[in-house]
């Protein structure tokens, strides 16, 4: 982990209340290695730093999705190209690109979509054919689709009001797909939803959420129980394996 | 720099550095931020309380933000003494070449005995934090710190088992910290520290329940800054054993501010989680803040403001 000031090359809006900001730093400071790993930002006038999940690097930018959902992420919504962002990265554990064999499906709702972006991409770099599931309230809170299929990646979408792709949620297209592992990121409901529809012996990687202290294991603040003890799903985490996780 | 300056102290017969260090429970058992940079820029530091048995802690959400403050309410996770003698200390003497602050929570007044007496027995271990102050659990902790009887009980009981300087920290949740304080210092402890974190509540408007899910927990970082000074100052006035101040410390200015109030040593709490660096920025920016206001010598500084 290292705290680096990020320059803001562009931050634009993707889909109602969703954002995206490309930050570049120098050549190879940022320390991101793996998909699912995340940022700390820091804003001016907030105490606590902001995590957001990477969704794309390259060796001098990192690409993060955010939605506004309170006063943190609606001052990031504001931020114009050349502003600086002093941020902690990378942090978390990430997905383990080795466990996923030739056919992973790869499942994101909302706002977990994004670092299933450079999960897919990783995936494909190794030569294997993901799927990929997202998940969406509505029509007007799509984003990334054509991203995932300019990837190459085979595209399922699902909206829960119908308004685009298949009616219902993403365990519905789950459930017709043959896999040989899942990686997902959204909110517990819907991890909890898939555990529930996939396979009992099928193996998954899961991304989870919480309300975090310091976001690089110190504070003890977003701490839970697994089948193999303790962890802290900022520094352990976020992404668990199916087999340890206790509902 | 050209003048020479002196930021040593003196903390119960320990000398160190400089007077900063970092607070129980935001700074793990230290390697974690020895992977950052050298701890040992620092005065030294408290290790995550620790209790007889291992503690998972409360429910999550533990965690709620503040204006220039947060809400924790961990529950004092830990490994247990034990495991923390067998692998937290043995990492730890990798990374810190100097005495730390054993920081110990108790549930009665044996488990604190019982706890300083095995981590007294540690030489890595200079100085005994009696956390008698966590607002975070139940039937233990602030129970003791809130009550001058409870709490110099708590503290002759350790005092009779250990050999090191015994260290209490207070709780502010109380009417008289002065009486607390002169109660320990009857009881024999040899200093005090305050202050741990203020109670208090966070209220999520979508969901109309409080974000913490015990409900209530303890507020920290630079708002409860100024609580700190007053109590710190109130106490030295009253004791004649050190006291170590803390409470939303986050700059140099803050660590002077501090001593000018009575303070020997500082810690550092909640800004270590939003800044990792900001004990080693502190240490470093002390000679140009001791300059900027003409002090050469730090301990001379210490209780400074009760002067005429």
């Amino acid at each position: 982990m290292k705290d680096i000031i990020f320059t803001i090359l562009s931050n634009k809006k993707l889909a109602d209340r969703t954002y995206e900001i490309v930050l570049s730093c120098e050549k190879g400071a940022h320390g991101v290695l793996r998909p699912g790993q995340f940022v700390n930002i820091r804003l001016d006038g907030l105490y606590l730093r902001r995590p957001i999940s990477v969704c794309d690097w390259t060796e001098d930018t990192v690409t993060i999705i955010y939605k506004t959902v309170g006063k943190g992420t609606e001052q990031m919504s504001l931020m114009a190209e050349g502003e600086t962002l002093d941020v902690l990265t990378p942090l978390g554990n990430g997905y383990d690109t080795a466990k996923t064999g030739d056919r992973p499906v790869l499942i994101g709702g909302g706002a977990g979509v994004p670092p299933m972006y450079g999960l897919c991409k990783a995936l494909l770099a190794e030569g294997k054919k993901p799927m990929v599931v997202l998940g969406f309230n509505k029509e007007n809170e799509i984003f990334y689709v054509e991203k995932f299929e300019e990837l190459g990646a085979e595209v399922y979408v699902a909206t829960a009001d119908g308004s685009a792709g298949t009616k219902g949620f993403v365990t519905d297209v789950v459930k017709t797909l043959e896999f040989s592992h899942f990686c997902t990121c959204g909110p517990e409901p819907m991890l909890k939803a898939l555990d529930n529809v996939i396979d009992k012996n099928a193996d998954g990687q899961l991304s989870f959420e919480e309300r975090m202290g310091c976001g690089f294991g110190a504070c003890m603040g977003c701490s839970c129980e697994t089948k193999y003890g303790h962890k802290r799903i900022c520094k352990d985490g976020p992404v668990m394996e199916r087999g340890e996780i206790i509902w | 720099m050209v003048k020479e300056m002196n930021t040593k102290v003196e903390l119960c017969g320990i000398t160190m550095d400089n007077p900063v260090m970092a607070a129980s429970g935001t700074f793990g058992y230290g390697y974690e931020f020895a992977e950052l940079y050298d701890i040992n820029v620092l005065g030294s530091f408290s290790f995550k309380g620790t209790t007889l048995e291992p503690r998972f802690g409360n429910p999550l959400p533990r965690i709620a933000e503040c204006n220039e403050g947060l809400i924790n309410s961990i529950g004092l996770q830990n490994p247990g003494v034990d495991k923390v003698i067998s692998d937290e200390l043995p990492k730890l003497a990798e990374c810190l070449h100097k005495k730390v602050m054993a920081n110990v929570g108790g549930f009665s007044i044996e488990e604190y005995a019982e706890v300083s007496r095995r981590l007294d027995g540690c030489e890595q271990v200079g100085w005994i934090e009696v956390n008698v102050s966590c607002p975070n659990v139940h039937d233990g902790g602030i129970a003791f710190g809130t009550d001058p009887e409870a709490a110099s009980s708590v503290v002759r009981a350790v005092k009779a088992v250990v050999t090191k300087p015994v260290i209490v920290k207070l709780s502010p949740n109380v009417t008289d910290i002065v009486a607390i304080a002169k109660a320990c210092e009857e009881a024999g402890a040899d200093g005090i520290a305050l202050i741990n974190t203020m109670l208090g509540m966070r209220i999520d408007l979508k969901t109309k329940k409080p974000v913490i899910a015990n409900k209530m927990g303890g507020f920290s970082g630079p708002a409860v800054f100024p609580v700190a000074v007053r109590m710190v100052y109130q106490v030295y006035e009253a004791v004649d054993i050190p006291v170590i101040g803390i409470g939303g410390i986050s700059t140099a200015e803050d660590v002077i501010e501090m001593m000018l109030a009575g303070a020997t040593a500082i810690e550092v709490g909640a800004a270590n989680l939003v800044d990792p660096y900001v004990c080693k920025k502190i240490v470093e920016d002390l000679p140009r803040v001791m300059d900027k206001y003409g002090i050469t010598d730090l301990k001379d500084i210490i209780g400074g403001a009760h002067n005429g």
